[in-house]
């Protein structure tokens, strides 16, 4: 009987050209829709609606004022802290709260020590107010970050 | 004379290469992706500080507002302003106090615009705290430079 060579098997082609379409157009999708993404992090703030907010004030514990005024633009005009002017310098401010407080506030527990009170001008760019809160709630020293006031309110607006 | 027929052969190349490289893209940019990135609004651009840091873990019951420059406020997809705020805010605090849980429990995530006025920014939360809303997030970028 005449045995046929079984290794001459027939090759088989798979025809890949659909899935090489499918995964180019996958791939052109996920290279499109790829977006650097930059991190985000907050400030937190506590702020119940006191009842007695326009009354009496507890004057135990007198938060610190930070009065930040705009030009007609927007722009930062003047930083006074506690009717102390400071110019447009949020270093100067940075150096006011770390003379007001002290720089030991580091080792205290979160959600202890001073209070801030930021009262703005109404048309002051949003991004001055995140500067002014960077400079009074810490600064960074190499990798570790200093902290100084943890505790930030809002004046009622100004209209 | 006799004419030898040519047998043109089908020239083939080996794909396996490429396509072994075309799926370790795709994988590398499957797992890239940000789904996160649907809490952002490409009208929002937000301010910068060098002292944010990512959260370890997602903050609890979540309020994201939007506040775009002219000083809109987007919230689930819906904009308010600051007078029409509190009817957003009542549906979200719906679902919340259906949980058992109280606005006190809430955070209230505000992604202001950097050149939004800085007034509507505490509008915002005035009209939140009407609400018995007490707990706020400024989202900010963190500045590497």
């Amino acid at each position: 009987m005449k045995v046929r060579n079984r290794n001459e098997a027939i090759k088989q082609d798979v025809n890949m050209t659909s899935m090489i379409d499918i995964v180019f157009l996958l791939l052109i999708f996920f290279v499109m829709s790829f977006k650097i993404v930059e991190m985000e992090g907050d400030f937190s703030v506590r702020m119940p609606l006191a009842s007695d907010q326009s009354g009496a004030i507890d004057d135990t514990e007198l938060p610190l004022k930070l009065r930040l005024r705009a030009d007609v633009s927007g722009k930062l005009a003047s930083i006074q802290m506690n009717e102390i002017p400071l110019g447009v310098d949020f270093g100067a401010l940075q150096n006011t709260v770390i003379g007001l407080i002290g720089a030991a506030s580091p080792g205290e527990e979160s959600g202890q020590g001073p209070e801030i009170e930021i009262d703005t001008d109404f048309n002051l760019k949003y991004e001055h107010v995140i500067e002014a809160i960077t400079a009074v709630s810490g600064y960074k020293e190499g990798d570790q970050t200093v902290k100084l006031i943890e505790k930030i309110k809002f004046a009622k607006p100004r209209r | 004379m006799r004419v030898v027929s040519k047998k043109y052969e089908m020239a083939e190349c080996d794909l396996t290469p490429m396509i072994d490289m075309v799926f370790q893209l795709i994988a590398f940019f499957m797992v890239l992706i940000n789904f996160a990135q649907t809490e952002a609004n490409d009208r929002v651009v937000l301010p910068k500080s060098v002292l944010v840091k990512p959260p370890e873990e997602a903050l609890e019951f979540p309020i994201v507002l939007h506040v775009t420059q002219d000083g809109e406020i987007i919230l689930g997809g819906e904009s308010f302003t600051t007078d029409t705020l509190r009817i957003g805010l009542g549906r979200e605090l719906a679902v919340i106090r259906a949980e058992g849980k109280s606005p006190a429990d809430a955070n209230v995530i505000i992604r202001a615009h950097k050149d939004t006025a800085a007034g509507d920014v505490q509008e915002v939360i005035r009209v939140a705290q009407d609400q018995e809303l007490e707990r706020f997030a400024l989202r900010v970028k963190e500045d590497r430079t």
